[in-house]
């Protein structure tokens, strides 16, 4: 925090503080804002009929096609990508590794913010979204639902991800006991956080349990949660290290560069995680795939398209993860990162959209507002977060301590 | 039991019982589940059922007379709970009506995080607008691709048979079974249903193809067809197995306490054995 900013906040209290740190800061016309900005506007715009005309006005989904883009990829392949925060809060506050204890904060806000705009995108895709206290406020609960439990620990681990990261938000406020205070908690939240996420990253694969009979056979399998479950991790490691990446650049100013470890080794340690959590994946796909007796099935595209996620996008960066590690090459890791991400994306598509209805003749593909609102989305989320690590202490490992 | 007391009985069952939850465990609660049986060999194709099915519900009433809707194999839509289709097999050609089969054990319901889409003690599986968050989770769990969803209002609803649940509480029959002119549908117990259905199987047994589809589909459905053909021949899907669909997400969900009671000590534990000697603040 700036001496002008304490000085302001004990001077006129902290509502004028805040207000005063609301303010943008920095040059306007960057070429991320010129971009970001008519985009948001236009998504606004298209959310504004989506709400008065219904959903089928903006996007493509039908009776066949109940789910799309916005659960397909923002929520479904968003929330995978958002896993960089159970793994990393594991490593650092249970294992105590310290190496990684300077991407914690950073880690967690990507992670919390992922999932308010996500995981939060879900109410765009409700029909009637005033009814989404039914499941929270207890008068109608289902109990036998995925969903009901998917929901529920959505709002419960962004409250623990809130926990994780108000210490850092009560520096920023200058609230010292309350820090401190906050602090202690951590740890409870820590282990809280961990085990829902175990549980809603593997159920938001067994939402398409009962889909059986329209998802292909190639992607359908009662193991779903437990490939959602391990899949999660290389997901969220290979996030951490593409969107480290680019705040390295970014962020240069504000980022420490004085913290214990050298930002590579940080890198080459995710980058040996992602190697060994991929290669399960892999092991786990290919006994389904054994073991399932699909060797029938891979006769026609259908079957070239798995051997090109298999093989192209888990098998191919696992590979070049683990060669990148032995040679310290961070290009390469970057690349196996990039690799490994769209691998996700790929996953969760075919699941929930591109393999959904494969033996009936209707198919879907998003429209142009569709993919509009995600990027709107993802644009939102982003300027939230260079909001807060340009505000707050979140890169700056020594002063949090 | 003759029909008119039967019926009586049913709705008198239905007006006790309207309040589910109050009403669970109280008294001494009807096992058994009421159904609708469909004789395809004596479906006319008239669509009176699709027109009654309109008027009652205020959907789309269909212009049978002009709108050749039999041409092309239809499903059931945001305007129509129902529909007949026309299959032209082995033996000729038959029509065979389409609705929510009211399984015993439906996906839907169990998918349905707000207890909007219920499996009422009766039988029949009923949506209700002022629970439903329009997730459309049911629609995908749904194995028949029943549950229908209306993109195009700001308050959409979900639309699909609920076998007339009004009517059903009036103690009057569905309307598509009271409009059928031929007796193709009949409505009733469903063990009553499955001895009629057996029963036109025994006497002609060169008639009928000897599967009653939804005796054992999916766990069981309130709907039952009676077929002359094999049930592939008139747009059935018979691939979805026999068990009930609930049964596919119930190991994940019995995992979860499991996991909520094992993870966290364990994490816990974890933490203590890592702890530094020196008081390391988080």
């Amino acid at each position: 925090m700036s001496i002008k900013g304490v000085v302001a906040f004990e001077k006129k209290g902290s509502l004028k503080y805040i207000l005063h740190e609301m303010k943008p800061r920095g040059k306007m016309l960057t070429p991320f804002n010129i971009i970001s900005i008519p985009i948001i506007i236009l998504g606004l715009v298209i959310l504004v009929i989506r709400f008065v005309k219904g959903l089928g006005a903006v996007t493509n989904l039908s009776q066949d096609y109940p789910w799309g883009f916005w659960i397909g990829f923002d929520v479904v392949t968003g929330v995978a990508f958002a896993a960089g925060a159970y793994i990393i809060t594991f490593v650092v506050y249970v294992m105590r590794v310290e190496k990684y204890h300077s991407i914690a904060k950073i880690t967690v806000l990507n992670g919390f913010l992922a999932y308010v705009f996500y995981a939060g995108a879900l109410i765009l895709d409700l029909g009637k979204p005033w009814n989404i206290v039914n499941p929270i406020i207890g008068n109608s609960f289902g109990y036998n639902s995925v969903l009901f439990l998917v929901a529920w620990h959505f709002l419960l681990y962004m409250m623990a991800q809130l926990i994780e990261f108000f210490p850092v938000t009560a520096e920023w406020l200058g609230w010292k006991k309350v820090k401190r205070f906050m602090s202690t908690l951590t740890l409870g939240a820590v282990i809280f956080g961990i085990t829902l996420s175990l549980l809603h990253q593997s159920g938001l694969g067994a939402l398409f349990m009962m889909a059986k009979p329209k998802i292909h056979p190639l992607w359908y399998s009662e193991f779903i949660p437990l490939l959602f479950l391990t899949s999660s991790i290389p997901a969220g490691l290979s996030m951490i290290i593409f969107e480290s990446t680019i705040s390295h650049r970014v962020f240069r100013d504000i980022i420490d560069h004085n913290s214990h470890t050298p930002f590579e080794d940080i890198i080459i340690g995710l980058g040996k995680g992602a190697a060994i959590s991929l290669f399960i994946y892999y092991f786990f796909k290919a006994i389904i795939f054994i073991h399932g007796r699909h060797w029938s099935l891979i006769t026609d595209w259908w079957g070239v398209w798995y051997f090109i996620e298999v093989f192209g996008f888990v098998l191919l960066p696992c590979i070049m993860y683990a060669n990148g590690v032995k040679s310290r090459n961070l290009g390469l890791i970057r690349s196996a990162a990039v690799i490994t991400m769209i691998g996700i994306i790929i996953n969760r598509l075919n699941i929930s959209v591109i393999t959904f209805n494969w033996n009936t003749p209707v198919k879907y593909f998003p429209s142009w507002m569709e993919i509009v609102v995600t990027l709107m989305i993802i644009f939102i989320e982003i300027w939230v977060l260079r909001w807060v690590v340009t505000r707050m202490n979140v890169f700056n490992y020594e002063d949090s301590h | 039991m003759n029909r008119r007391n039967f019926l009586k009985a049913i709705g008198a069952g239905l007006f006790s019982f309207s309040d589910e939850e109050a009403a669970a465990g109280t008294k001494n609660i009807k096992k058994e589940f009421i159904g609708v049986l469909t004789d395809t060999t004596r479906c006319i194709g008239c669509r009176s059922c699709e027109i009654a099915c309109g008027k009652t519900h205020n959907l789309l009433v269909p212009d049978v007379e002009k709108d050749n809707a039999l041409e092309k194999e239809r499903s059931t839509s945001e305007r129509q709970r129902t529909v007949v289709n026309r299959y032209k097999t082995e033996k000729g050609i038959f029509y065979v009506k389409k609705q929510c089969m009211h399984c015993w054990q439906p996906a839907c319901s169990s998918a349905c995080l707000t207890n909007a889409m219920l499996k009422t003690r009766e039988g029949p599986i009923i949506w209700r607008s002022n629970m439903c968050m329009g997730c459309r989770f049911c629609m995908v769990s749904c194995p028949f691709n029943i549950p229908k969803f209306e993109y195009n209002k700001w308050n959409p609803n979900i639309v699909k048979c609920d076998m007339c649940w009004d009517r059903l509480q009036a103690g009057k029959q569905p309307a598509c079974v009271e409009a059928c002119p031929t007796g193709a549908l009949i409505f009733g117990m469903k063990k009553d249903l499955m001895e009629i259905a057996r029963t036109r199987i025994y006497r002609y047994p060169h008639k009928y193809v000897h599967q009653i589809y939804g005796e054992n589909e999916v766990g069981g459905t309130g709907w039952l067809y009676l077929a002359a053909v094999p049930f592939e021949q008139l747009g059935f899907r018979t691939d979805l197995g026999n068990l009930p669909y609930p049964e596919y997400t119930k190991e994940f969900l019995y995992a979860v306490p499991a996991v909520i009671l094992v993870v966290p000590p364990l994490l816990y534990g974890l933490s203590l054995l890592t702890e530094n000697d020196k008081e390391d603040k988080l």
